[in-house]
């Protein structure tokens, strides 16, 4: 038997364990379809103009880049099936340039689709599910979850279900298509926060009451962009079937009373932070308690048909510890590196969860080809109940994968270039595309990350720096979440060239904060150079494997400012 | 005739590939090159005003004038670094945009 029919196989057996389109999705797919088309045609004939037809194409996720036109796909919740990964790679050979770009809202970018072939792009992505509504536009965007959503060992239950809720709930809500700003949500079910929900309008924490009962914590006002800021509990538990009202209770908060008159102050996070999260608790709950709940009410009977598409896979009954996985680290070095660094522990004994980096050693961080995109459809329906993950770091999960597989499956990811053992390490930069695809970006963040995967290119050194994320934005609107990043980057335009402002200090996790200037900015050359200096003062003064962001809390900024003074005063043009 | 501070381009996106394109002469073109170049404020407004006849024709969108240097060559050059990617492509894939089909190499 081929290694095709092996897959076909495994594709034909794998379990349902993401949200299946039932005929209302696939018909209001289809119908967005046929509709875009139109307004393309009406477009091109001339009937639109482009004033009028820009809302329609946004609305579709469809820009107007640097380049070419960008085409934003979603992925719910950040789950693919090895189908629609392969779809994703059908669609950037036959339409775009033989690759994609993951984003950090766990979405993925075509760069250089032509108007006139949109249309039929939409209609592949809708034959297997697939769409790009709401990725654009004033509405509630792609719900984002933990990545290790169902599989992770710290969860108290699986996100996906509530989040595929959301996603129903939000999409097309005719009252929330016209809010004042893009609105985001993010949601997780673990005690470790991987889905950096205090920095979005909304983030949900599931959660468990004194009586045992799952519901969720509520967070809003947080959100990166020009003013950041760390969202704020505004209720502690909110009962599941309270849940769609209550998020229904702040959307008409926030749509009555969010800024309009500025694109600048029109998010939630300005809202909370001007009124006050007392002042939008007290409204959010007024409204909670006067509005008809009857709409909202959660059908539990409904809320369990969408949990069943969650259905954990058929696991086999495996030891925890695996002989082969083991003999395998032993005689290869690079695989043990491999799996200390890119596998998560599992829920379920005998199995991991694999990290696949798309951050190579100078590659462009969240960029695949094809042919990568289609090694990963293969290897999850090889190795992992075809089901795959992506990251809000820009990096593809393997979420189900045995033990034993582990070396096999690594073996498969090296040959296509996708085995770089650097999850989390300090080359795993999220960086968005910059200027050199972005018609927003006032500097190139691409090429920094380059420069500094190149100079931390010893991985041995990287494991020894242990954790370090770096988060690198090309434009003050910080799509590559440069003020959470223990290190973060931000590029700019000073004098007519690009420069660069390094920050330290920011957290995407439950202990979230938001990064401090470290000075002034520094040019593209200089940036690598700074950061090494930093890192190299952090080796010197940590204790034993602290972080990076807990030393620098312990030893305060201005520690941290102060090695770059010394660096200056020592003849360093830093 | 008053005299621009530095001359100028048009530039904008083709409608239906959302390429990157300059008024020339004969049309709009795909490379840099053969764009037309303003050197009033006179001409700037002659190409201002083809672009959004254009605009309007619903053959380009995105439309607006950059300043350029003259190279020895006769070839206008972007002075802003933005419009220097815009000409070429990604600094980051030399093997995709109009760099990939020849254009010079001239992106700091």
């Amino acid at each position: 038997m081929s290694l095709n029919d092996t897959n076909t196989l495994s594709r034909i057996n794998s379990p349902k364990t993401t949200y299946q389109y039932d005929e209302f999705d696939k018909d209001f797919i289809r119908e967005r379809v046929a509709e875009f088309r139109e307004q393309v045609r009406r477009r091109l004939e001339g009937s639109l103009t482009e004033e009028e037809f820009r809302p329609f194409r946004l609305m579709n996720g469809l820009y107007l880049q640097l380049h070419a036109y960008m085409l934003r796909v979603a992925i719910p919740y950040g789950t693919l099936t090895s189908q629609q990964m392969r779809r994703l790679a059908e669609i950037a050979d036959r339409w775009d340039k033989g690759y994609g770009h993951f984003t950090t809202r766990q979405n993925l970018q075509y760069n250089w689709p032509r108007l006139i072939d949109t249309p039929d792009i939409l209609e592949a992505l809708a034959e297997v599910d697939m769409h790009a509504i709401q990725t654009s536009g004033n509405c509630i965007r792609n719900v984002t979850a933990d990545h290790f959503a169902g599989v992770a060992a710290d969860e108290i239950e699986d996100p996906r279900p509530t989040a595929e809720f959301l996603r129903q709930w939000s999409s097309a809500h005719p009252e929330f298509s016209f809010l004042p700003r893009k609105f985001k949500i993010a949601i997780t079910g673990a005690t470790h926060d991987r889905a950096a929900t205090l920095a979005h309008d909304i983030g949900l924490r599931l959660v468990k009451n004194a009586s045992g009962e799952i519901g969720y914590c509520v967070i809003i006002g947080g959100g990166l962009g020009r003013s950041p800021f760390i969202g704020k509990i505004i209720r502690e538990y909110v009962p599941r079937s309270a849940l769609l009202a209550y998020l229904e209770a702040i959307m008409r908060v926030y749509n009555r009373y969010g800024r309009r008159d500025n694109k600048y102050k029109a998010r939630i996070k300005i809202l909370v932070h001007e009124k006050g999260i007392e002042t939008i608790r007290a409204a959010v709950e007024k409204e909670f308690a006067a509005m008809d709940h009857t709409a909202f009410q959660q059908d539990p009977q409904e809320f369990e048909r969408v949990a069943a598409s969650f259905t954990p896979p058929p696991y086999e009954i495996l030891p925890s510890e695996s002989s082969k996985l083991a003999k395998a680290r032993v005689e290869t070095p690079a695989f043990d590196h491999f799996v200390s660094v890119n596998v998560s522990e599992h829920k379920i004994a005998g199995y991991a969860i694999v990290t696949v980096s798309l951050k190579p050693i100078n590659g462009i961080p969240g960029d695949a080809t094809s042919h990568q995109m289609r090694v990963l459809a293969d290897a999850c329906d090889r190795f992992g109940f075809g089901e795959l993950r992506v990251s809000h770091e820009q990096n593809i999960i393997l979420p189900h994968v045995k033990k034993d597989d582990l070396f096999a499956l690594w073996q498969t990811l090296d040959a296509a270039d996708l085995a770089t053992a650097n999850a989390g390490l300090v080359s795993d930069i999220i960086s968005c595309p910059g200027l050199d695809y972005c018609s927003l970006a006032t500097a190139r963040s691409i090429p920094i990350a380059q420069a500094i995967s190149q100079r931390f290119s010893d991985m041995a050194r990287q494991r020894r720096i242990g954790k370090l994320g770096i988060k690198i934005s090309g434009c003050i609107n910080a799509c590559g979440h440069h003020h959470i990043g223990a290190i973060g980057v931000l590029g700019l335009e000073k004098k007519g060239q690009e420069s660069y402002q390094i920050t330290l200090g920011g957290d995407p996790g439950f202990s979230a904060s938001i990064g401090e200037i470290l000075g002034p900015g520094v040019s593209a050359d200089q940036v690598p150079e700074v950061i090494e200096h930093l890192v190299d003062f952090y080796l010197a003064e940590r204790h034993e494997t602290e972080a990076f962001i807990d030393t620098w809390r312990r030893l305060g900024h201005a520690r941290f400012k102060d090695v770059l003074r010394r660096e200056g005063e020592d003849g360093a043009d830093i | 005739m008053t005299q621009l501070k530095h001359p100028q381009i048009l530039l904008a996106s083709n409608l239906k590939d959302g390429e990157v394109v300059f008024l020339g002469h004969n049309g709009w073109e795909r490379d840099f090159r053969q764009a037309r170049i303003a050197k009033s404020q006179e001409e700037a407004q002659t190409l201002e005003t083809i672009g959004k006849a254009d605009s309007s024709a619903n053959i380009i969108v995105d439309v607006y004038l950059t300043d350029v240097e003259i190279t020895d060559d006769g070839a206008p050059r972007p002075l802003h670094y933005r419009e220097k990617m815009r000409i070429k492509g990604p600094s980051v894939r030399l093997d995709l945009g109009k760099q990939a089909r020849g254009a010079p190499d001239e992106l700091e």
